[in-house]
């Protein structure tokens, strides 16, 4: 099953849960776990996991490139290219890549067969083994707009036996976690959507709960189950707590604010490495996620 | 006029908590919250709405199935898998969709038309502290950037008719569009962040961003003592790079409390964290002038 770990506000613990349920979920032989983060514009689980990488590939996306002796300025390519990325004048014509959304329009409308497509590199991927979790993770190079595509490539990534066995997956023991990046926007909805099941982290302070109410939204309208674990659980108010329970969302877990975690977190170390309380909670969780599924 | 972006790159570090205290401190501003996806300002700054404006932010395809003859042209163009056929009948699956209007340009009885997407709002309002601007983008939407950008430039509009001699702009976290969206034209970047490892990771990469588009930057490491041996390695960085930190502010729960209480940490309390911030407005005002 995908599990993906998303929040409205940035910085509430989603890569502290998506890092130590694939810890915990790792000890038991039986089950498969592929971790991907998907916060590419700033991934850190690699922090926490540690993997040792194997393979690096580009993630280009396909930006038009004008072959000036066919082309006869006729302007039909800026025309077609909602993104605004192409612009023709008398005799030249300008692309400006960091625009270009790699769709194809002005490629198949150019009368002239004048434009041919070359990749252009937004960012990179990389694949490894932290333990006995498969992990995969990106990068969006600095001064790139578009994190999707590569979220996109992540997500390919998700493993072919996995997908050809995907209608029974609950009891396979294949198990994808995503650590999705914050917001509510199209990266986040790139990252968590096909997914079985979504655990929403937020913190009990007014921030928290308005961006956890934008995040039950998101999660809605995709139609995608989903819990909270309320991390720092005492350091505010109980409104959180009280939204959740009017709104019949669960509450899968209760993490206090804990001086030796917070100081473990800074240092790239897992809760339940340091904790092993914890591994029991973790385990707890997966149950309570399952029960909802 | 001065255009001060807070960004973070990591989210949760503090932006908004600083930002709505430099709100409190600064005279003669104008205010943007950035972080469109999660706007977050507004709740500490208590703003009255003067103005409420839609946005619409690029064009979304619909289907005519009384047209429509599922011959399958769209998909074969389309490079997001958003049309898929259904029963026999071919749907559009806007989660998928990027808006390029391919599908509609090759349909050949023009059964897709593009219309234009409601997909947020945005608000010009009033506060104690000076007027704000801010937004909500529609759930799940696109095209963050551009509402972004109206945000700022509604908040330039505003500060030139006011003779307001400085924006502060509150930033969404991350690297890509809303940020590069906030980024541009600013006078200065100021960047919080916090030393954990994940902290100093994000941070390197924000300021990089920053530095592409040439634009300074300064640093403000909050809870800083939560882990001393990080917050020096922040200050080594920094200081290799050139680049100022003007606060090292130290972890209190009166943030939280604060937060909790709904207003800025500075009008609180007195105590050595809001005496930090001060200092940092100070630090602030030297570098913009």
């Amino acid at each position: 099953m995908i599990i993906s770990v998303a929040s409205g506000k940035g910085g509430t613990g989603k890569t502290t849960i998506a890092v130590n349920l694939a810890l915990v979920l790792a000890k038991d032989e039986e089950k498969n776990v592929q971790f991907l983060d998907c916060d590419v514009e700033e991934p850190n689980a690699h922090l926490f996991l540690k993997p040792i990488i194997v393979n690096s590939e580009s993630v280009e996306i396909p930006v038009p490139k004008v072959d000036e002796k066919k082309c006869n300025y006729c302007g039909k390519c800026a025309e077609v290219c909602v993104f605004n990325a192409i612009a023709v004048t008398k005799n030249k014509v300008l692309i400006f890549p960091g625009l270009c959304h790699g769709c194809g329009a002005c490629t198949l409308f150019c009368p002239e067969n004048a434009i041919s497509e070359q990749g252009r590199e937004i960012g990179i991927l990389e694949e490894g083994k932290a333990g006995s979790i498969s992990f995969i993770h990106g990068r969006l190079n600095i001064g790139e707009p578009m994190a999707p595509p590569i979220i996109r490539k992540i997500k390919k990534k998700i493993k072919k036996d996995y997908n050809d066995n995907r209608d029974n997956n609950i009891t396979n023991h294949h198990i994808i976690l995503i650590d999705a990046p914050p917001g509510t926007s199209c990266p986040v909805i790139e990252s968590i959507k096909d997914s079985d099941y979504t655990i929403l982290v937020t913190e009990p302070t007014p921030f928290g709960l308005h961006d956890l109410i934008l995040a039950v939204e998101v999660l809605q309208k995709l139609k995608i189950p989903h819990g909270v674990v309320l991390n720092k659980c005492d350091i505010g108010d109980h409104k959180v707590e009280k939204y959740c329970k009017k709104n019949n969302i669960p509450l899968l877990l209760f993490i206090p604010m804990d001086k030796d975690i917070a100081v473990a977190y800074s240092k790239g170390i897992p809760i339940v490495k340091i904790n092993s309380f914890y591994e029991q909670k973790f385990i707890q969780l997966f149950q309570k996620i399952i029960q909802n599924i | 006029m001065k255009e001060i972006a807070i960004v973070s790159g990591k989210g949760g570090t503090g932006k908004t908590v600083i930002t709505a205290s430099i709100a409190a401190l600064a005279k003669n501003k104008v205010m943007g919250d950035c972080d469109v996806d999660a706007s977050n300002l507004y709740l500490l700054l208590h703003p009255v709405i003067k103005e409420k404006n839609e946005f619409y932010g690029g064009l979304i395809p619909s289907i005519d199935l009384k047209k429509c003859t599922n011959c399958g042209r769209c998909q074969e163009v389309c490079r997001f898998d958003a049309l898929k056929t259904i029963n026999g009948q071919t749907v559009i699956d806007l989660i998928s969709c990027e808006g390029c209007g391919l599908c509609a340009l090759v349909c050949p009885v023009q059964a897709i038309q593009m219309k234009e997407n409601h997909c947020g709002e945005w608000y010009i309002s009033e506060t104690k502290y000076g007027p704000l601007v801010y937004a909500r983008l529609g759930i799940a939407e696109e095209n963050s950037g551009k509402l972004v950008t109206l945000v700022r430039q509604n908040a330039q509009a505003i500060a030139k008719k006011n003779n307001s001699e400085l924006i502060i702009v509150d930033g969404p976290p991350g690297i890509g569009c809303p940020l590069i969206a906030t980024l541009s034209g600013a006078n200065l970047s100021v960047a919080v962040t916090e030393p954990t490892l994940s902290g100093l990771h994000d941070l390197e990469r924000v300021v990089k961003v920053a530095q592409h588009f040439g634009i300074k930057t300064a640093v403000i490491i909050n809870k800083y003592d939560i882990n001393l041996e990080n917050s020096s390695k922040i200050e080594d960085w920094c200081r290799k790079d050139n680049i100022p930190i003007i606060g090292k502010i130290h972890f209190n729960n009166i943030i939280t409390e604060a937060l909790v209480k709904g207003v800025p940490v500075v009008e609180y309390s007195d105590n050595t964290v809001t005496k930090e911030i001060k200092d940092v407005w100070q630090k602030l005002e030297y570098l913009t002038n």
